[in-house]
């Protein structure tokens, strides 16, 4: 037998963490196995701090946060009506400065739906007054909370159940980033979930920008995509990998920064194979998707590069 | 001081006056002058206020409800298609227990586009939860636009306070503008129970389950039924203060009277001089205006009404398959206290068509000529 070889000294080493460890959001909540949507509300209040109100238009986090009269989360929220975030976060930051508090970062926290459809009114007229708000999107590409119907997020090819697979959806997925660039607010930017780091730094730099400001957080749902959970932070990764999301920031509608590019841009079959909601799709569908990822990298390309 | 003004200005001073801290809205024929000065008065600092320039009525008070969350005073004025836009957001403003005060002048709803008045746009609002006020002169409706904020910010209850289309909105009178400093102590500052502020984290208006909701809204009954006993304390108070008392009803020669005709807003007034035309008639007339519409006062209307013989009601409304709608109310108010008193309905002065006292002798002649009414709507001056 051999003898056991005695055991090294071992230095003490500690986990680096490139985020803050406080939590603002508790365990408890109901977000569904792997939600996107939780982590990015997670992360983005560690950016924010405590000194932050969120209005919460109908989406999946009027669900998360907890019934009445529970909350997870250590900040006030205002549960908003569906189409009103923008607005109703310009007049709680009215009415917060009115009554001496000009500290708070007011954030309108909504998703797809509330944003890209019934919101889009409301999120167009505070952009233009630039009113003094973090306008947050949390993208999880449908209706979800509603039980996965399409909304203008929705990319082309998807199922869902109002886009059934013989009438797939056969729009691309409408383009809020160059809309809300139109309107000149001096920061906006995109995020993924898969990107922890950059989407804090993000979120942190907004804090400190005053006027509107923009973050369009790239948020899977399993659920609703019909995929693995554990496969969240995978699908948040890939996306940026195959430019299908790149992650970029826009200062008063015209300096592009494009924060990653990927060494070698990956090919959309693999992110596609690995959700229920595209299995449908033929060889000639996935080019027509190719094709339209690729058109818009490289017109983000030329954007960023013209700087 | 007294001021020649109109009634959209009398919204704008009441406004100030009340030193509003929020103010959102859109601009709407017949209600932007309430804007424009609301707009001047916050850029010479008259009015120490932000005035969000929302990009429709919907975001207006949706921005308001947020402004009075974190516990700002807050104003916005609309009209006709602009308020039945707010319609969802007036639910979320009396449901989450936000005082706003809006001002709303009275316009026939589109289609066809009108810019005329009668009360369908507001009475068709009768079930979300606001009190509303219908006024029949500038001075009460910047009297009431004051009264508003108190009772309202006492309840957390949403007020509105409504004129008629050019009628009185357009329509210039002398109006006694109250002092500041009796109006400061007249109004206290607001200073909710609950707001949203960071430093007491709580989630407002978040998914509630049947175990919750149900006594939510036994609540906002509950305290609407406490609006009657303050309006008429505070209505007082006003009297004392600035020799106007502020009520829920204005009863006129009614001590006497066989017919009572029952009008509301500026035709209110129309009313009143009718009643004086047909006394000399040697008809003993009177006229009941109904200012407050909800809470509904039903304990003024049956006091008045025990004297009555016979009462009008005139509606400048119309319940489409049921009647005028303050013909209903008054017979809701009276069901089981007085079933022998004839009632009339009459339904006139739709999109803006006059109501004269030509109308309202008409209607009391009509009344008086029949023991009890033949139809439930009387139509008067329509073209058949």
């Amino acid at each position: 037998m051999k003898s056991e070889a005695p055991l090294k000294e071992k230095k003490e080493k500690k986990m680096k963490l490139s985020l803050p460890a406080e939590e603002l959001m508790h365990s408890g909540n109901l977000a569904c196995q792997g939600c996107g949507a939780g982590l990015a509300m997670r992360y983005v209040l560690k950016a924010l701090g405590q000194k932050t109100a969120l209005c919460i238009p109908a989406c999946c986090w009027s669900v998360i946060d907890g019934p009445f009269p529970y909350s997870t989360l250590d900040v006030p929220i205002f549960h908003c009506a569906f189409e009103t975030a923008a607005a109703s976060a310009a007049g709680l930051k009215a009415g917060l400065e009115m009554v001496g508090d000009t500290e708070t970062t007011v954030v309108a926290w909504a998703g797809d739906g509330g944003t890209f459809d019934i919101g889009i009114q409301a999120l167009s007229g505070a952009a233009e007054r630039n009113d003094d708000i973090l306008y947050i999107c949390y993208d999880n590409e449908a209706y979800m909370n509603t039980g996965i119907q399409r909304s203008s997020a929705t990319p082309y090819g998807a199922w869902t159940t109002t886009t059934p697979v013989k009438h797939f959806k056969n729009r691309p997925k409408k383009d809020i980033d160059a809309i809300m660039a139109a309107h000149r607010i001096p920061y906006q930017a995109t995020a993924s979930i898969g990107y922890p780091e950059d989407l804090y730094k993000k979120a942190k730099k907004a804090k400190d920008v005053k006027g509107t400001r923009f973050l369009h957080i790239y948020a899977p749902c399993p659920t609703g995509w019909k995929a693995r959970p554990e496969d969240t932070v995978k699908f948040a990764r890939m996306v940026v990998q195959n430019c299908i999301f790149p992650l970029y920031e826009v200062e008063f509608g015209e300096k592009y920064t494009l924060n990653i590019k990927p060494r070698e841009k990956k090919p959309v079959d693999e992110y596609l194979r690995l959700q229920g909601r595209f299995h449908h799709l033929k060889e000639d569908h996935i080019k027509i998707m190719q094709e339209e990822v690729d058109r818009a990298w490289e017109r983000l390309l030329r954007r960023a590069e013209a700087q | 001081m007294k001021k020649v003004i109109m009634g959209n200005h009398a919204l704008s001073w009441g406004a100030q006056l009340g030193r509003a801290q929020v103010i959102a809205a859109y601009p709407i024929t017949p209600q932007t002058q309430v804007v424009e000065l609301l707009s001047e008065m916050c850029a010479s600092g008259a009015l120490d206020a932000k005035f969000i320039k929302v990009e429709s009525e919907h975001s207006a008070m949706a921005a308001c409800i947020g402004a009075s969350l974190a516990g700002a005073r807050t104003f916005t004025a609309t009209s006709a298609q602009g308020l039945t836009l707010m319609h969802e957001l007036l639910h979320w403003a009396s449901g989450g227990r936000n005082p706003v005060v809006m001002g709303n002048i009275n316009r026939a709803m589109a289609p066809g586009w009108s810019i005329w008045t009668d009360q369908n746009d507001s009475l068709s609002q009768r079930d979300t939860g606001w009190i509303q006020f219908y006024c029949s002169s500038n001075q009460e409706v910047l009297d009431t636009v004051i009264q508003a904020f108190r009772v309202s910010e006492a309840l957390l209850i949403p007020s509105m306070v409504i004129l008629d289309a050019f009628a009185l909105s357009h329509t210039y009178e002398v109006v006694d503008i109250p002092d500041q400093d009796k109006v400061d102590s007249y109004l206290p500052p607001f200073n909710p129970p609950l707001r949203l502020t960071p430093s007491d984290p709580h989630a407002f208006g978040g998914l509630t389950s049947p175990e919750h909701y149900f006594e939510l809204r036994y609540k906002l009954q509950k305290d609407m039924e406490k609006v009657p006993a303050l309006i008429e304390e505070t209505g007082r108070e006003y009297e004392r203060m600035f020799g106007r008392y502020l009520g829920q009803v204005e009863d006129y020669r009614c001590e006497d009277a066989d017919i009572i005709l029952i009008s509301s807003g500026t035709a209110g007034y129309t009313a009143r001089v009718a009643v004086d035309e047909l006394r000399q008639e040697g008809i003993k007339a009177g006229n009941l205006r109904i200012k407050v519409f909800r809470p509904f006062p039903f304990e003024k209307v049956r006091q008045i009404l025990a004297r009555a013989k016979k009462v009008a009601v005139v509606d400048r409304n119309i319940s489409y398959g049921h009647h005028g709608i303050f013909f209903q109310e008054v017979k809701s108010a009276l069901y089981g206290y007085d079933h022998n008193l004839p009632i009339f309905g009459f339904i006139t002065g739709l999109g803006g068509r006059d109501v004269t006292p030509a109308t309202f002798r008409e209607i009391a002649h009509h009344a008086l000529a029949e023991d009890k009414a033949a139809e439930d709507i009387i139509w008067v001056g329509v073209k058949r």
